[in-house]
């Protein structure tokens, strides 16, 4: 987050010139933050996908219960099925199949995904992250595809169930509603998003501090909305490894290891061309 | 995981977010102030340097940018070497040593890298008000301590005082005198095609054995760091093979990573990893992956990182097998014509990846 640019910079920039912005690896650590230091006021910026949810509801149930009074979340949650069909639905659409990620399954199962595999008929495979998991997955889909099949196939069962993690989902549930969001790059999809139910209102820093009518402008040359709903490969933005590269990202894939432009720009496309893999080192 | 949290000051407004808002430049906000990034040992340090202090500063010597400056013959013949380095680390103390032993550690390991024998240290301490006799004197100890196996002496030194806030509890200064050996002469621009890319020890340690202390994980053992004076371990290889040495450097700040990429950068050649002769232990392996942090933009403090030819690689090994700090010495690549300047990872499942320097901080993933 320290480096998704905003409309005009970024927020290592705001912590340069003064604004307190500190990385914690958990919301917990946060709400610590809040009840250490009650003179300020501390705003967790809530996001991901539903992987990250539930530690994020359990900050706000924790703040609640402990009447934590100095403590916020600015929300900016997104969910994964709706994303998906708002790919799929789009006329241009060119997407086959999809590998579902294990680690959001891991949280919600895999229940939603049945009914967009067989109204798209495409095969959904949730799969895992180490290389070999990845690989597995692909071959999965592929063999759907060839058999003519459109199931959801779990890849990722030494972790995922289909029902997911229950207790997660529920406190999810109980603090979090569905609501519409805009994506970056991609505009607003209907209830794609989750945010604070009224009752939790008192946490919601928008609410709070009045940010509902702040609107982050974006560089019109980035197309990381096209990257992200798979119409063009991030080599084929002009702007690709010129203007944006992971040292001055215009658009979020460019900005971690994990966004599509980066693990490009990672992997050598552009940069790498022309040369071959020589007999390693030993 | 990691987020952030953004705390105001009491009573905030949106017309306070605002203000943040349109205080900041453009094009790029890096450029107008000092950031976090700029420490990182990345390529925002390498701009801080070459935007900043090398135009209003650089001359002969600093523009090598060594670890340390070989200065001019004296007129006995004995070429001078020296370098000096600050210490800011949080906690001060952690497993395995202390902002003390890094302080001398440091700066005799950057005189080592240029092949200099110690002669003497001197020591600038900024202390924030408020610190306990108890901790400064145990820094003290751990100084004394080092030194005196390192077998020289703190000879000059300053002391300062800020008030409450204005310091991390203790900054340190050393600066490091030494005389250059004849006929060892590691250069960062001397590596060539076909050199052995070898590390004398594990990776990783020093900047896990930080940040598992800072972030209380609660792993079951603690990874110590691994600060140590490679003044000995050089020696070793400077006997064995050291016309052949081309390049050496203490991979600290940034990283293996970045210490390589500053070699092909500077000597004009690609290089290629190899991800599965890595040596990483698993405990930092396991924290790295906990942090979502790549070991090999991690520091370390004890650890030597050589180009050698190809046909010195075995006894290069060899000499450093026989020193304790280089028991694990292992090769992890070479240096190749092909893509010069860039650093490529072939990785355990055979595909490749280039390794970028840093372009900031090094940033836990989101999930």
């Amino acid at each position: 987050m320290l480096r998704v640019p905003g409309s005009d910079c970024d927020l290592q920039a705001i912590r340069a010139r003064g604004g307190n912005v500190r990385v914690v690896y958990s919301p917990l650590d946060a709400l610590e933050l809040a009840k250490n230091n009650p003179e300020k006021q501390v705003v967790f910026f809530a996001v991901g996908f539903e992987t990250t949810a539930p530690a994020n509801a359990m900050s706000v149930w924790e703040a609640h219960r402990r009447s934590i009074s100095n403590f916020s979340l600015l929300v900016s949650h997104v969910t994964v099925p709706p994303a998906m069909e708002a790919i799929l639905s789009a006329p241009e659409s060119r997407v086959q199949g999809f590998l579902a990620a294990g680690h959001v399954c891991t949280v919600m199962g895999y229940t939603e995904y049945e009914p967009i595999a067989t109204k798209w008929q495409v095969p959904i495979v949730v799969t895992g992250f180490e290389p070999v998991d990845l690989l597995e997955g692909i071959l999965m889909c592929v063999t759907q595809l060839e058999e003519g099949r459109h199931e959801v196939e779990n890849q990722y069962a030494r972790v995922v169930t289909r029902s997911g993690t229950v207790p997660a989902r529920t406190l999810v549930e109980q603090v979090f509603e569905v609501g519409d969001r805009k994506w970056r790059g991609i505009g607003t999809i209907p209830m794609s998003g989750l945010r604070l139910r009224p009752e939790f209102a008192d946490y919601d820093a928008e609410i709070r501090f009045g940010l509902s009518d702040i609107v982050a402008e974006e560089p019109k040359e980035c197309r990381a909305g096209d990257v992200l709903t798979g119409q063009i490969k991030p080599t084929a933005c002009p702007m690709f490894g010129t203007v944006c590269t992971p040292s001055t990202p215009l658009g979020a894939p460019m900005v971690s290891g994990e966004g599509a432009c980066a693990a490009y720009w990672q992997y050598g496309h552009g940069r790498l061309e022309g040369t071959s893999m020589t007999s390693g080192a030993q | 995981m990691s987020t952030l949290t953004h705390t105001h000051e009491p009573a905030p407004s949106a017309g306070t977010t605002m203000a943040n808002r349109a205080s900041c430049a453009v094009p790029h906000p890096a450029t107008t102030h000092v950031q976090l990034g700029h420490g990182s040992g990345g390529k925002m340090s390498a701009a801080l340097v070459n935007e900043h202090i090398l135009p209003r500063l650089g001359n002969s010597v600093l523009d090598r940018l060594a670890d340390a400056a070989v200065l001019e013959p004296l007129a006995s013949g004995t070429r001078l070497a020296v370098t000096t380095d600050g210490f800011v680390v949080n906690p001060l103390r952690f497993p395995g040593g202390s902002i003390g032993h890094l302080a001398v550690h440091g700066t005799l390991n950057d005189l080592a890298m240029m092949g200099a024998r110690p002669l003497a240290i001197t020591l600038g301490l900024i202390i924030e008000e408020g610190l306990a006799f108890e901790v400064l004197d145990a820094v003290l100890d751990d100084i004394a301590a080092s030194a005196t196996a390192a077998g020289i002496r703190v000879v000059a030194g300053d002391t300062k005082v800020v008030e409450r806030g204005s310091a991390d509890g203790l900054f340190i200064t050393t600066t490091g005198l030494g005389a250059v050996s004849e006929h060892f002469a590691p250069r960062a621009d001397a590596v060539r095609a076909g050199d052995v890319l070898i590390v004398s020890d594990p990776i990783a340690r020093h900047g896990m054995a930080i940040m598992t202390a800072r972030e209380d994980l609660g792993l079951g053992n603690a990874i110590e760091s691994d600060t140590a004076h490679l003044g000995p371990l050089v020696e070793r290889l400077r006997e064995a093979v050291g016309e052949h040495v081309h390049a050496m450097r203490d991979p600290t700040r940034g990283g293996v990573a970045s210490t390589v990429n500053e070699l092909a950068q500077a000597s004009k050649v690609g290089v290629e990893l190899e991800e599965r002769l890595l040596p990483i232990p698993a405990d930092v392996r396991g924290a790295c992956e906990l942090l979502g942090l790549d070991p090999l933009f991690v520091a370390n403090e004890g650890v030597l990182c050589l180009f050698v030819a190809p046909e010195a690689a075995v006894r290069a090994l060899a000499a450093l097998r026989t020193h304790p700090l280089g028991a694990h010495a292992t090769i992890i690549g070479r240096a190749v014509a092909e893509h010069a300047g860039l650093v490529v990872l072939r990785t355990g499942i055979g595909g490749r990846r280039v390794v970028d320097m840093l372009p900031g901080e090094q940033l836990p993933r989101i999930c």
